[in-house]
C-alpha cells in the first residue's frame, strides 16, 4: 500500500510540474523561444506574492488575483521589448537573452532579498490538513488543490486557444508569421499576448510552489526550470495535455525513486527524462503533425 | 515545376481564343489615378540586386500581370509591395499615399491583400479557421466567408478539415478565400499556378472574372505566360530584376514576349539604351 500512496503523491505533484511546464511549452510553441528564465520567473512570482501579501494583507490563497495580472503585464512588456529584439536577430539570440535574464533575476533577488528561503504560509486549516483513504493513503488538501488548479488552467488554455478569436490568432501566428501579417495581424502583439499568458501561468505555479515548499533566489534554475523542461520533453513539445502527462510521469518516477532509496528521488526522474529523449524524442504525446 | 513545352505556339493559340475575355477586361477605366504606383524600386537580397529600378502603375479595375522566368524578381516585387521585403531605394504609393515604410499588417488592413507563393496556409488550422483569421481585421465589403463558400462550392462541406489534408488546388482556393474575406481593394496573386496541374490552374483562373466583378484590382505574378496573357489587361515582363517589356497584351507579339522573357535580343534597341528593349517599355508611356 505504501507504493500506491507514493504513486498517488507522484500524480498530484505532477500537477504542479505541469503548471510550471505549460508556460514554457506555450512560449516555445508560439514564438520558438526557449525561455531559460522561466524558472526564475516562477520565483519572482513567489517573491511578488510575498510582497503583495505583506502590503495588502490579502489571504495567501487569493494573492494570485493580484500577482498573476502583474506578471502577465511584465510578460507582455518583456516580450515586446527584450525578447522581441532578440527574436529579430535570431532564434539563438533568444537563448542568450533569456539566459542573461535568468542571471540578472537570480542575482537581483540575491542582492535585494538575500539568500534566505521564503515560503507562503497558508493558515487555512482545510488547506494545511490532509485526509486519509484507508490506513496507508494520505492526501494533502493543498496538493489536491494544486492538481485541480493545474487541470483547470490547462482546460482554460485549451478553451482559449481553440475556441476564442485570440486563440485562433495565436495558433495562426505559430503556424506562419508572414502569412499572418498578410492577414493584417501584428504578430508582435500576438507574441506579447502569448507571453502574458505564459507569465501568468508561471506566476500561479510560483505561488503554488511557495505554499507547497519553499523558495530562494536560486530555486528557479536549480529545480523549477529543470522540472519544467523534463515535463515538457516527456509529454511532448507543444502539447498542452502532454505537459500534464509529462508532469505526472516525472512526479511518479520521482516518488518511486524515493521509495527505492531516498537519495535517488531526482535521479529516477531524470532517467525517465533521458529514456524518453532517446526512445521517443518527440515526446509521448507528439504535437499534431506539422509539415 | 512542369513548364509546358512548345510555349511559343501555345501563346499564339491562347491569344487567338481568348479575345472575348480580354476585351471585357480592357474596358477597365484607366483615366483615374493609379491605385498602386511603384517608382524606381530597388531591392537587394544580401549582395544580390533582385530588383533594379522597377516602376509600374496599376489602375483601379485592372488585371496587371507581371511575367518572367525563375529568378526574374517577380515574387520579390510582389512581396515588397505587400511589405514583406524592404526596398533599398524607391517608393511604393497606394491610393496616393506613400506606404514604403508602412508595416505589412497595416498595408493589409488598409486594403492590400496577398495570396503568397506556395499558398502559406495555417496548416494546423481548419479551412474555416483559415478564413476566420483572414476576416479578423477585414474591411467592410462584399466578401464574407459564406460568399467564399458560394464561390468554391466544395469548401463548405470540408470546412472542418485541417488544410494540411487538402490537395494543392484546394489549398490554393482556401488561400484565395482567405485573402478575399479581408475585402481588399488590391489583390496580389503570387504564382497561383505553381505546382498545380494545368486543369486545376485553369479552374482557379476561371474564378477570376467572378472575383473581379466585386470591384477588385488584381496584380499578379506568373511564370505560366499563356495563363497570364489570357487574363491580363496589362503586361510587364521582368528579366533579372529589370523591365524588358511592357504593354497591353493586344499590343505585343508572342515573339516580343518570348524575347523579353528569355532575354533574347532579336532586335537591337533603337537608341542603344539597354533597358529599353522594346517600344513602350517605360511607364512614362502610360497615362498619368
Amino acid at each position: 500500500m505504501a507504493w500506491v500512496n507514493d504513486i498517488i503523491q507522484g500524480i498530484l505533484i505532477g500537477g504542479l510540474y505541469a503548471l510550471f511546464a505549460c508556460g514554457l511549452s506555450l512560449m516555445f510553441g508560439v514564438m520558438k523561444v526557449v525561455n531559460l528564465a522561466h524558472g526564475d520567473l516562477a520565483v519572482v512570482g513567489g517573491y511578488v506574492a510575498v510582497g503583495v501579501i505583506a502590503v495588502t494583507h490579502i489571504p495567501v490563497l487569493w494573492s494570485f488575483v493580484i500577482v498573476v495580472p502583474l506578471m502577465a503585464v511584465l510578460g507582455y512588456v518583456l516580450q515586446r521589448t527584450v525578447i522581441q529584439a532578440a527574436l529579430d536577430r535570431s532564434i539563438l539570440t533568444t537563448l542568450l537573452v533569456t539566459f542573461g535574464l535568468s542571471v540578472v533575476i537570480e542575482n537581483g533577488l540575491l542582492q535585494f532579498e538575500s539568500a534566505n528561503s521564503h515560503s507562503l504560509g497558508v493558515n487555512d486549516a482545510i488547506i494545511t490538513s490532509s485526509f486519509s483513504i484507508g490506513s496507508q493513503i494520505s492526501i494533502a488538501y493543498l496538493l489536491l488543490l494544486i492538481f485541480v488548479v493545474a487541470v483547470v488552467v490547462l482546460l482554460g488554455l485549451q478553451y482559449f486557444l481553440y475556441r476564442s478569436r485570440y486563440g485562433r490568432l495565436i495558433r495562426a501566428v505559430a503556424d506562419d508569421q508572414e502569412a499572418a501579417q498578410l492577414s493584417g495581424i501584428d504578430y508582435r502583439h500576438v507574441f506579447g499576448i502569448a507571453a502574458a499568458i505564459a507569465f501568468g501561468t508561471v506566476a500561479l505555479a510560483g505561488i503554488a510552489y511557495g505554499m507547497y515548499s519553499q523558495f530562494a533566489p536560486t530555486t528557479g534554475t536549480d529545480t523549477i526550470l529543470l522540472f519544467a523542461f523534463a515535463a515538457v520533453v516527456i509529454g511532448g513539445l507543444g502539447s498542452l495535455w502532454g505537459t500534464l502527462l509529462g508532469g505526472v510521469i516525472l512526479g511518479v518516477s520521482q516518488a518511486i525513486g524515493a521509495q527505492i532509496s531516498g537519495s535517488d528521488e531526482f535521479l529516477a526522474g531524470y532517467i525517465v527524462f533521458l529514456a524518453v529523449l532517446v526512445l521517443r524524442p518527440q515526446g509521448l504525446i507528439a504535437r499534431r503533425s506539422t509539415s | 515545376m512542369s513548364e509546358p513545352e512548345g510555349r511559343g505556339d501555345a501563346w499564339a493559340e491562347e491569344r487567338g481564343t481568348s479575345d472575348k475575355g480580354r476585351r471585357r477586361l480592357e474596358s477597365a477605366p484607366e483615366a483615374s489615378e493609379p491605385i498602386i504606383e511603384v517608382r524606381d524600386l530597388t531591392v537587394h537580397h544580401g549582395q544580390l540586386r533582385a530588383l533594379d529600378r522597377i516602376s509600374l502603375r496599376v489602375f483601379p479595375g485592372e488585371v496587371y500581370a507581371i511575367i518572367g522566368a525563375n529568378g526574374a524578381g517577380k515574387s520579390t516585387l510582389l512581396r515588397t509591395i505587400a511589405g514583406l521585403n524592404q526596398p533599398t531605394e524607391g517608393t511604393i504609393r497606394y491610393d496616393g499615399k506613400d506606404v514604403t515604410r508602412i508595416r505589412p499588417e497595416r498595408r493589409a488592413t488598409s486594403g492590400i491583400a496577398m495570396v503568397p507563393e506556395g499558398r502559406r496556409l495555417f496548416g494546423s488550422l481548419t479551412v474555416e479557421e483559415n478564413l476566420q483569421v483572414g476576416a479578423t481585421y477585414a474591411r467592410t465589403g462584399p466578401w464574407t466567408i459564406e460568399r467564399v463558400y458560394e464561390l468554391f462550392s466544395w469548401m463548405k462541406d470540408r470546412r472542418a478539415q485541417r488544410t494540411e489534408q487538402l490537395s494543392g488546388g484546394e489549398q490554393q482556393a482556401v488561400a484565395i478565400g482567405r485573402a478575399l474575406v479581408a475585402n481588399p481593394r488590391v489583390l496580389l496573386l503570387d504564382e497561383l499556378s505553381l505546382g498545380l496541374a494545368p486543369v486545376v490552374v485553369q479552374r482557379i483562373y476561371g474564378m477570376l472574372p467572378q472575383i473581379l466583378a466585386s470591384g477588385l484590382t488584381v496584380l499578379l505574378v506568373e511564370q505560366d505566360v499563356s495563363q497570364a496573357l489570357r487574363v491580363a489587361s496589362h503586361l510587364q515582363c521582368l528579366l533579372e530584376g529589370r523591365t524588358t517589356l511592357e504593354g497591353k497584351p493586344s499590343d505585343v507579339t508572342p515573339e516580343q514576349v518570348e524575347a523579353a522573357y528569355f532575354g533574347l535580343r532579336t532586335a537591337p534597341a533603337a537608341d542603344g539604351h539597354e533597358e529599353a528593349l522594346w517600344p513602350g517599355s517605360t511607364t512614362s508611356s502610360r497615362g498619368s
